[in-house]
């Protein structure tokens, strides 16, 4: 009698045993998925932000297309943009799609606020928003992570700043967005060129990709289904 | 030609004119071995593939066999589960109609009596009135015929008068005993009725289980040939499990369709409660608990109609006490009612989440956002379609359960026929190599074929000779 008994305890503990390991293989295979990241850097400097309103309409539609899990910030380039500062408004939005709704409403309504009483910055620094950037979405550490430049990427340093240092951009897709012609660019347009190839050089020998993208119908390519 | 080949490398064609003629001899030298080679390799082969075929035909038999005795095991228990249920359903019948026939049988003589003693009492005879009739008649004639005799008229006149006096009593009883007949009579209407109508019933109740009965005939006559396992119960059955499978294939179809739709109504409001961005595999959690719902619905389903006895999937469910089966029945029942509820309310979520999608995007297209005019009718569509789809999959469980029988058979069938096919391409491949060892060496023998024209020449003049030193010494 106790022998069967004994016996009938192992065989429970032993079924126990058997259904949490296949709950622990279960919660094992779970995992969340990494989403996407997209840090995206707005020129304020001089006319640029007369260009803001397509910089919303840029914002808008990563809000339509970004979905929970995934990882959205705008920040703004000045003076000096390697500061969190700058940063205008970050989120990752939550697991659940009614919540991730709220809090794209809530990014739409302050970039809204913002296009309306920005004003120019003196100085560019693009290579400093790019750093910030990459600290950004390091630390957030998405699957994807793709870092928009809305500028006409001619850098243009405060005294004493120093950005000609190798950047780490492995595993980033840096892609610039509505690159306008300067006046000197129509003067000698191998000005415009060569700084599109200083900046996609830069990006590349830091370990990135490089994209420009000045037709804003094209979108789609920004980002990609994970 | 490779360099190192070149005999004369100024000269390719004397070269392989050269090699040629070196092959040719080594051929010729080598032809006993290479006709023995071939033929012994195409003999090996082809005698293998020969064995795999009569392996192959033994396991198609042994199969034929098998699928055989699965048609005439499935249709023989099904049969049997027919009869039984016509007898179940008889015994329900005779226990429920026929079962109260002694209280019946009262009844009916209860009426009958009822009938009798009514129409005894209308048929008692009342006073007859024509006699009383004549009797008046001829005393207003003694009374003309009198003439002016007043003694004699006062005398019949008086006569008279008592005569219609008794006339009219005895009318009056005469009337009375008729209206009595007359309320009889219509007395015994309604027993009438009510005996015609319990008649009607009880020769309804005969006529369906002598119809039963008849059925239950028909299927003993297919019990038993299926018993002789005859070949004609083989061809009937075959025909019936390939019918079967294709319309419960085609339901199952419907049903998967179903399940898709189901899906598609709880997936997206599923992720408001698992989370949208969390993984199994490649599948999003939120899509496995949708799967996970619709699949415990499908299980419940299975439940239910096992523990109703339609179908018979799980013998253990069929076996259970009555008390018990109905536990589980009334447990899946409530269970199935539960998710439904639930997938109703998550079809209702998912109407608000579009809605809220909708108005997002509206928003960021910069759009007002506008609130469509009947928008609770696709909301209680959804809602509808939601506490619906759960026990419209229920009856899943009886498809499956014909599509899993017939598959049996079915399948049998089709691997037989793969298998004779297989039998068929081995005995065709054995009969090709071994024919094309013939062939091979009669290729080889035309290549060498100048070596052995000098050897028949060759072998004719010794031949010849021979004979013509033979002859003499004949």
């Amino acid at each position: 009698m106790a022998v069967e008994h004994t016996r009938g305890m192992t065989m429970n503990i032993r079924q126990h045993i058997t259904a949490l390991v296949a709950a622990a293989m279960l919660l094992g295979c779970t995992s969340s998925a990494p989403g996407r990241g997209v840090y995206m850097l707005l020129d304020t400097s001089g006319t640029y932000t007369e260009h803001l309103n397509k910089a919303q309409s840029v914002v808008n539609y990563l809000l339509g297309n970004l979905t929970s899990g995934d990882s959205f910030a705008v920040a703004r380039i000045d003076s000096g943009s390697f500061s969190e500062k700058d940063i205008l408004m970050r989120a990752t939005f939550d697991a659940r799609p009614s919540v991730a709704n709220d809090q794209k409403r809530s990014f739409k309504k302050t970039i809204d606020t913002f296009a309306g009483s920005a004003r120019g910055a003196s100085h560019t620094d693009i290579t400093g928003g790019l750093l910030q950037a990459v600290e950004w979405l390091n630390e957030v550490g998405p699957g994807q992570k793709t870092v928009l430049i809305f500028s006409d990427m001619d850098e243009d340093l405060q005294k004493g700043q120093i950005r000609d240092f190798p950047l780490d951009l492995r595993g980033f897709h840096v892609v610039a967005l509505n690159v306008t012609k300067l006046n000197k660019d129509n003067v000698d347009p191998r000005i415009y060129l060569d700084r599109l190839e200083h900046w996609k050089k830069r990006v590349e020998e830091g370990g990135g990709t490089w994209q420009v993208i000045n037709d804003l119908e094209r979108l789609d390519a920004i980002i990609q289904d994970t | 030609m490779p360099k190192a080949m070149m005999i004369w490398p100024g000269n390719p064609g004397l070269s392989i004119f050269v090699w040629a003629i070196l092959a040719i001899v080594v051929m010729y030298a080598a032809r006993i071995p290479a006709h023995q080679a071939i033929r012994g390799f195409t003999r090996v082969v082809a005698h293998t593939l020969r064995l795999a075929g009569h392996s192959l035909m033994d396991a198609q038999k042994r199969l034929a066999l098998r699928n055989r005795e699965v048609l005439l095991a499935s249709g023989q228990e099904l049969t049997e589960r027919q009869i039984e249920q016509e007898f179940s359903r008889i015994s329900t019948t005779i226990a429920k109609d026929l079962g109260t026939y002694p209280a019946l049988h009262r009844k009916l003589s209860e009426q009958v009596a009822s009938i009798d003693e009514d129409y005894r009492a209308a048929t008692d005879s009342p006073p007859d009135p024509p006699a009383w009739t004549s009797a008046i008649g001829m005393t207003q004639q003694l009374v003309d015929k009198s003439g002016g005799d007043k003694t004699v008229g006062r005398v019949i006149e008086a006569l008279h008068k008592g005569f219609m006096r008794a006339h009219a009593q005895a009318m009056g009883e005469y009337r009375k005993s008729s209206r009595t007949r007359h309320r009889l009579l219509s007395h015994m209407m309604p027993f009438w009725r009510r005996t015609a109508s319990t008649l009607a019933s009880v020769d309804k109740t005969v006529n369906g289980i002598v119809e039963r009965s008849n059925h239950i005939d028909k299927l003993m006559e297919q019990y038993h040939e299926i018993s002789k396992r005859s070949d004609r119960a083989e061809r009937m059955l075959s025909t019936s499990a390939m019918t079967q499978f294709l319309i419960s294939g085609l339901v199952l179809t419907i049903a998967v369709l179903g399940g898709f739709i189901n899906f598609q109504l709880i997936a997206l409001p599923m992720s408001e409660m698992v989370g949208a961005s969390a993984r199994l595999g490649s599948l999003k959690v939120s899509q496995v608990a949708a799967l996970v719902i619709i699949m415990v619905e499908i299980t419940m389903g299975l439940f239910l109609m096992e523990s109703l006895r339609i179908t018979r999937l799980f013998p253990v469910i069929g076996s259970m006490q009555d008390r018990n089966r109905r536990i589980m029945m009334w447990a899946s029942l409530v269970i199935l009612l539960v998710l439904a509820s639930i997938e109703s309310s998550l079809a209702y979520m998912r109407d608000l989440l579009a809605a809220n999608n909708a108005a997002l995007t509206q928003s960021l297209a910069g759009i007002a956002v506008q609130q469509p005019e009947f928008h609770w009718i696709p909301a209680v569509g959804q809602m509808t379609l939601g506490f619906i789809l759960p026990f419209a999959l229920t009856f899943v469980a009886v498809p499956m359960e014909s599509f899993i029988h017939s598959l049996r058979v079915v399948g049998g069938n089709a691997l037989e026929a793969a298998l004779r096919l297989a039998v068929f391409a081995c005995h065709l491949a054995g009969s090709l190599i071994h024919h094309l060892g013939s062939g091979l060496i009669n290729t080889y023998d035309l290549a060498v074929f100048l070596p052995l024209k000098v050897e028949h020449l060759v072998l004719g003049v010794t031949a010849s000779k021979t004979r013509r030193g033979k002859v003499p010494a004949a």
